[in-house]
């Protein structure tokens, strides 16, 4: 019996990041890691969208201060007003940035708007709740991993003891480089947390291919396969031929309808004929393969035989 | 008659014939609808119960939640459970690659939703202020005790070091507040910076740079936790030590009163926060050196996740200190009132931690 290699989908990603999450009603729900890449890149645009918000509300408060003096105040309140304003903008500042990450996860859609352009969020490793501590505990240790490299790279750098600057810069990129000897891509703010991060897709129904007698289904053009016929190409195959009618090309189709008939003997159908050829074909497949697994046995691809066996999918 | 018979008998024959093919097709075509594929017939019998969590769970992802009728939000985990039961039949009985994507996704979707975050940002706010943080700092009291046994601890060294020998001074403060205060300084210059308000258009600039310096201290002294709290306890030390060795400064000029209620407006709250970082990073070091029973990770998020709203609340009181020291420093000046506004302070805080949050025995 082969070892279970969930022929679903052969768009799926690597399998190595591929997690599995038993929910309280025994369902095991998959989810797929995110890359480091697409992280990193969720990050910058946080970090973009942060320092364009803050100078939106430097060019707005300078823009009341400069209103302020416009009036021509007596200097010394002028003074405290300014004061004031730029204290109101470091606290701002802080707020944001320390804020901003906590609000968004702590949301819904567990993702800040970085995340979620590139289409990731925040989960609880156990599978949990994602709790506020989790949130909480994962961003504060951001500091260490993102802004204390570069803030001691700063302070040690011109200091001229270059020897131990470079060090400690050593050092203190452990941490930022972590996610990359981790099998779980956590960085420690996700060790910390109990929290690593998922792709989160978003999927639209796609309409039936099957042909049958009713409105909404492609209609059968009238071809019938034998046993001997249907026997040759397993799930892989089914899943690749509904790929085909999906995306619709015509020479792909063509292409995999000639070489359907090479395997099964037939005349190749005329460009007009193919669609129907091929909705038929993948209907009688797909029926022939269920009643299969209804029955216990699964055939892989063509290069399998038909096996009894139910591979989950669980690692 | 008998050619009627045989009409009859014909048409009989014809209605027979008729009727035989119109079973036949009927028979084929009843044939044709159960010979479509069940999978198809299951999705097609299921389909609205899934566009319907479709439509629930993407109101709630855009936060829309108020628009959500009272039906839908109440039929959500029921719906949930609908689907991810389609999910598990359709896993075992479909080869329908697009129909199975689609529900894995909304599943996951509906899953986090069903099982995510059960308040908002606001109630946890509220919850977190209204107890929430007091809680948390009481349960970490063991590793709060230790950190300011190594902060007095470091205080003492600070004072004998720079007593033994002067110079020492230089190394232990840190430049930025070397300005007119160092050993050697006459009682006057220290005085004066006690008490004297040149510095007055300073303020926001110094409440401001303040604060990230101890921000920045404070949040280091958690992250760095995980390092086995090593770094954490350096740091406390190091704290504790700045302040023994300015208090030999001016105790040696006889300003010891004087600099304590200098340093106490924002001092108390500032220490307190610097305190609880270490404490946070203290327990976070603890529980990967000491992990018991269970994995380094696992222990080092269940310290993580108790610890962490400790810290918060550590660097909101250094935003509390940072405008203390602003705007309190300067414009408070008799050591009388700024003794009572420093202490007085660290009264609230230890009320607030001790007090808020304890559920009636």
């Amino acid at each position: 019996m082969k070892a279970a290699a969930a022929p679903l989908d052969p768009r799926r990603p690597a399998a190595r990041r591929t997690r599995t999450i038993l929910t309280p009603e025994g369902l095991a729900l998959r989810f797929t890691l995110a890359s480091r890449g697409v992280r990193a890149g969720a990050l910058v645009i946080d970090l973009l969208a942060q320092m364009l918000l803050l100078i939106g509300l430097q060019l707005v408060l300078s823009a009341i201060a400069r209103d302020l003096f416009g009036q021509k105040l007596a200097l010394t309140s002028a003074n405290q007003a300014m004061e004031l304003l730029y204290i109101l903008y470091v606290i701002a500042s802080f707020v944001l940035i320390n804020g901003w990450f906590l609000f968004f996860e702590l949301g819904p859609r567990g993702a800040t708007p970085g995340k979620r352009l590139v289409g990731i969020r925040v989960a609880a490793r156990d599978g949990g709740r994602l709790s506020a501590e989790k949130v909480l505990a994962r961003n504060l240790v951001r500091d260490i991993e993102f802004v204390a490299p570069i803030a001691l790279f700063a302070l040690l750098l011109p200091g001229g003891a270059w020897v131990a600057s470079l060090a400690a810069l050593g050092w203190v990129l452990i941490f930022p480089c972590l996610p990359l000897w981790n099998r779980d891509r956590l960085r420690a703010g996700d060790i910390i947390g109990g929290t690593w991060v998922v792709e989160a897709p978003r999927r639209r129904l796609g309409t039936l291919l099957s042909a049958a007698p009713r409105a909404d289904a492609p209609t059968s053009a009238g071809y019938r396969f034998g046993e001997a016929e249907l026997a040759i190409y397993g799930e892989y195959e089914l899943q690749t031929l509904e790929r085909v009618l999906r995306d619709g090309q015509g020479e792909a189709m063509a292409a995999v309808a000639a070489a359907i008939c090479g395997k099964i003997g037939w005349h190749p159908p005329g460009s007009e004929e193919v669609r129907g050829f091929l909705t038929d074909y993948y209907t009688q497949l797909r029926a022939r393969l269920e009643a299969g697994m209804r029955l216990g046995t699964r055939k892989l691809d063509k290069f399998s035989a038909a096996a009894l066996g139910d591979y989950t999918e669980l690692p | 008659m008998a050619s009627g018979g045989a009409l009859e008998n014909g048409g009989k024959a014809a209605l027979g014939l008729l009727g035989r093919l119109t079973r036949r097709r009927a028979g084929a075509e009843a044939a044709a609808v159960a010979a479509a594929l069940r999978s198809d017939r299951f999705r097609l019998e299921r389909e609205a119960d899934w566009q319907r969590l479709e439509a629930i769970v993407g109101r709630i992802e855009r936060g829309r939640l108020r628009g959500l009728a009272d039906a839908d939000l109440l039929a959500l985990p029921a719906l949930y459970r609908t689907v991810a039961s389609s999910l598990s039949v359709a896993r075992e009985t479909s080869l329908d690659a697009a129909t199975l994507a689609y529900l894995e996704a909304l599943v996951s979707r509906a899953w986090f939703i069903v099982y995510g975050p059960r308040i908002s940002f606001g109630q946890w706010c509220a919850r977190f202020f209204g107890g929430g943080w007091s809680r948390a700092v009481r349960a970490l009291a063991p590793d709060i005790a230790f950190a300011v046994i190594i902060m007095l601890a470091g205080g003492c060294a600070g004072w004998a070091a720079v007593a033994a020998d002067a110079s020492w001074y230089g190394a232990i403060v840190p430049g930025a507040f070397m300005d007119e205060r160092r050993p050697g300084a006459s009682r006057e210059a220290l005085r004066g910076v006690l008490f004297n308000q040149t510095h007055q258009d300073m303020l926001p600039a110094f409440a401001a740079a303040l604060f990230s310096n101890n921000a920045a201290v404070a949040i280091l002294c958690f992250a760095l936790g995980f390092l086995f709290g090593i770094p954490s306890l350096l740091l406390l030390a190091q704290n504790g030590g700045i302040v023994g060795a300015m208090l030999w400064l001016y105790h040696g000029q006889g300003l010891t009163l004087d600099l304590v209620a200098w340093l106490s407006i924002h001092g108390t709250t500032e220490l307190s926060a610097i305190v609880l970082a270490g404490a946070a990073g203290l327990h976070i070091g603890r529980a990967i050196a000491f992990p018991g029973s269970r994995a380094v990770v696992d222990a080092a998020a269940a310290a993580g996740q108790r610890a962490a709203p400790v810290m918060l609340g550590a660097v909101l009181m250094l935003v509390i200190a940072a405008l203390l020291e602003g705007i309190g420093r300067q414009t408070i000046n008799t050591t009388g009132a700024r003794l009572i506004v420093g202490w007085g302070m660290l009264g609230l805080w230890l009320a607030y931690f001790t007090l808020l949050g304890r559920r009636a025995a």
